[in-house]
């Protein structure tokens, strides 16, 4: 997988609408193209689910959107059952930290069952979460656990990053005969961008990285909440002179390895920027392979930005825990500097 | 509730209260169940001895909770899905799983060896209580198919603890899914005992949940058969799900590794001995005269043949290959996958 046509071309545009709403018409348009799919989780039928991301659809499709139980294990578990069944389920957690009650049903079941049944198995499920802080949110509101998700075998795990992606990749997801952790980055819920609804199913956009920015002094990896974080960054670096490269990964396991090597090879440095805890973070990772395949390519060590090792702290402190511009052309700074 | 029984453990038949079940109790239905007990005891002893050989790296054995298995198993049509734990292999060989597919797993050759589709008998679960949200799942499924398959999920009284059980009595509770949950209360959750794991009887738990529930003697494999087979056509005519609570008693230790005289006496386990489930069946035969001399001797057989089949079905087991794994991790092998493959396959290579 390298840098695709599709990265860069510039899609039809045919309406302007907010993420959640590319989200809301991704499922609807998987719930008319296949009548085996199913969206079920805490309150995604009447009211539409508390960010709205299912708004109207128990209205049209009926006993195929089903309110869960307040019970995350039980959401996953009878998808994976669902799916056995034939049925496609896209399950919605309602929030990034109540999905450990499900921990063991995605990474001992939906994870491990094709494997444990010697591959006679597929589980179709797809788990959307929304994910990450700058909402204000109380606690449990605003984890970023990719991570863990990343470490299991047997599960795709994908964040997007923009509202066309969004829609692309989680048709893609809904499609893919593999079970997919969605993450939503969910203070980008409200940003708006001009979408194509019309396109046909691409299953690369959970493939393959996207290149948002062409640039030469290095390269910005980002994903989920901190693609648009790396897009501004590069936008104010180049008024200072610096031309900066941005990739969104979209596929946070498996990664696009060539392409970021592609990158870094031509950049010669690295900075990965998500909004986890960098210790033993998806950057830790990508860090590990990026320095053994571009090592003589290199021109400093990879700077990592992330959120600092502690607890996810108080909504008025989260300012400080995030990474912002600041820390991203800070890092910039350092790798242009070494 | 006084768990229901049909057959005493002498082998005396209430005829009048199994005739009130509307379920007929013919010399045919003893005969079948009590050769799928005989052979699947047989089995899980010619298992045991296998593990303690070195050939199976653990066994679970199933003694003991043969009627509970047989009863149940042959109660429901085999187009009903079946979602068992770990300990079901008297179920699992009466549904036509073959004995080198209920060894594999314990030899360390797979983590699930037959189809689950050409059984309507999925594979094992080893995480207590998590199958019973997949047969959940799947029974809603079937409910919107608009099919009238049931589907039974097996576990034992330690599982109940788990959140998992609970999440799945009341899901299926509220969304009425056809589901048959079979308690196998064989009164240990390893070392520990029913008392020191719940302080109400399971069956009112269950129908707290608003369950269909009912309590039966688990070593009366008429009366599980009868009560299960009830409970089904309950449930597939459109009833509440239904819960069984089976009384039995796990005669073995957990599995091969466990010691269970370091938790309980001798003397309870004589007592359970008394209660046997194939010796009961056994006397029922003899009391109804349902079966001869020959039939004991040909069925007596026909279990030594399963057993020398089994000892050759182990040794035949084919070793597994890490490369399978790989390709067998998702539905395509990814390129990260492939070329970890293949490093690992160079590098295994490189001794030959």
């Amino acid at each position: 997988m390298t840098v695709t046509e599709e990265r860069t071309t510039v899609p039809t545009l045919t309406t302007t609408s907010p993420m959640r709403v590319a989200l809301n018409a991704a499922l609807r348009r998987s719930l008319e193209d296949d009548d085996r799919v199913v969206v079920m989780g805490e309150d995604v039928g009447t009211l539409g689910g508390v960010f709205r991301v299912t708004d109207g659809l128990k209205a049209d499709f009926g006993e195929r959107v089903m309110d869960s139980p307040l019970a995350e294990s039980g959401i996953i578990g009878s998808a994976i059952g669902l799916a056995l069944r034939g049925y496609r389920p896209v399950c919605e957690i309602q929030f990034d930290g109540f999905v450990y009650p499900a921990f063991d049903q995605i990474v001992s079941q939906l994870a491990k069952m094709r494997a444990r049944s010697g591959g006679r198995i597929k589980l179709p499920v797809t788990v959307r979460i929304p994910c990450g802080g700058g909402i204000g949110a109380v606690e449990h509101h605003s984890e970023s656990n990719e991570a863990y998700f990343c470490h299991t075998a047997g599960l795709r795990v994908v964040a997007c990053g923009n509202p066309q992606d969004a829609y692309d990749m989680l048709r893609a997801s809904i499609a893919s005969d593999d079970p997919v952790i969605f993450f939503e980055p969910k203070k980008h819920y409200w940003d708006k961008a001009e979408l194509d609804l019309a396109g046909e199913l691409r299953p690369s956009s959970i493939e393959s990285a996207r290149l948002m920015r062409r640039g030469e002094d290095a390269t910005l990896l980002a994903y989920g909440p901190t693609a648009k974080l790396a897009a501004d960054a590069a936008e104010i670096a180049s008024s200072e002179g610096r031309s900066l490269e941005v990739i969104d990964l979209r596929s946070l396991s498996p990664i696009d390895l060539v392409a970021v090597c592609e990158s870094v090879r031509r950049t010669g440095r690295l900075v990965i920027v998500h909004e986890a805890p960098v210790f033993a973070g998806l950057g830790a990772e990508i860090a590990a392979s990026v320095g053994r395949e571009c090592f003589y390519e290199l021109e400093a060590p990879i700077e990592r930005v992330g959120g600092y090792d502690v607890p996810y702290p108080p909504a008025r402190c989260e300012a400080d825990y995030l990474p912002d511009v600041d820390r991203v052309l800070d890092a910039v700074d350092k790798v242009m500097n070494a | 509730m006084k768990p229901i029984q049909f057959v005493d453990p002498d082998g005396v038949l209430d005829r009048d209260a199994v005739d009130n079940g509307g379920i007929p109790v013919d010399g045919d239905l003893a005969r079948r169940l009590y050769r799928d007990m005989v052979l699947g005891r047989r089995l899980d002893q010619e298992a045991y001895s296998l593990q303690r050989q070195g050939e199976l790296a653990l066994w679970l054995m199933s003694l003991g909770q043969e009627a509970a298995q047989a009863g149940s198993i042959n109660a429901i049509r085999g187009t009903d899905y079946v979602f068992p734990s770990y300990r079901d292999h008297v179920a699992g060989l009466a549904r036509g799983i073959s004995t080198q597919e209920l060894l594999r797993q314990w030899r360390g050759a797979t983590h699930g060896a037959w189809d689950p589709e050409s059984h309507n008998f999925h594979i094992y679960s080893l995480v207590l209580a998590t199958q019973l949200l997949h047969a959940v799942g799947y029974a809603m499924g079937v409910r919107l198919d608009g099919s009238d398959t049931v589907v039974l999920t097996y576990f034992g009284d330690g599982a109940t603890s788990q959140g998992d059980a609970s999440e799945a009595f009341n899901l299926a509770a509220v969304t009425r899914s056809p589901v048959v949950f079979f308690c196998q209360n064989n009164g240990w959750a390893i070392s520990t005992p029913t008392e020191a794991q719940f302080s109400g009887p399971l069956v009112d738990r269950a129908a707290g949940f608003g369950l269909d529930a009912v309590s039966v003697d688990g070593n009366d494999a008429i009366a599980v058969f009868v009560e299960t087979q009830r409970a089904v056509e309950r449930v597939r005519s459109g009833g509440a799900p239904a819960f069984i609570e089976a009384h039995t008693f796990r005669m073995a230790g957990h599995s091969t590794s466990d010691d269970p005289l370091k938790y309980r006496s001798v003397g309870i386990v004589d007592h359970w001995a008394s209660q046997d489930p194939v010796d009961r069946m056994r006397k029922l035969l003899h009391r109804e005269e349902w079966a001869d001399e020959a039939y004991f001797i040909a069925l007596a057989g026909e279990a030594e043949a399963l057993a020398a089949e089994t000892r050759d079905a182990c040794f035949n087991i084919a070793e597994p290959d890490l490369g399978d794994v790989f390709r067998a991790t998702l539905t395509t092998e990814t390129p990260l996958l492939q070329l970890e493959r293949q490093r690992f396959e160079q590098f295994k290579g490189s001794f030959l």
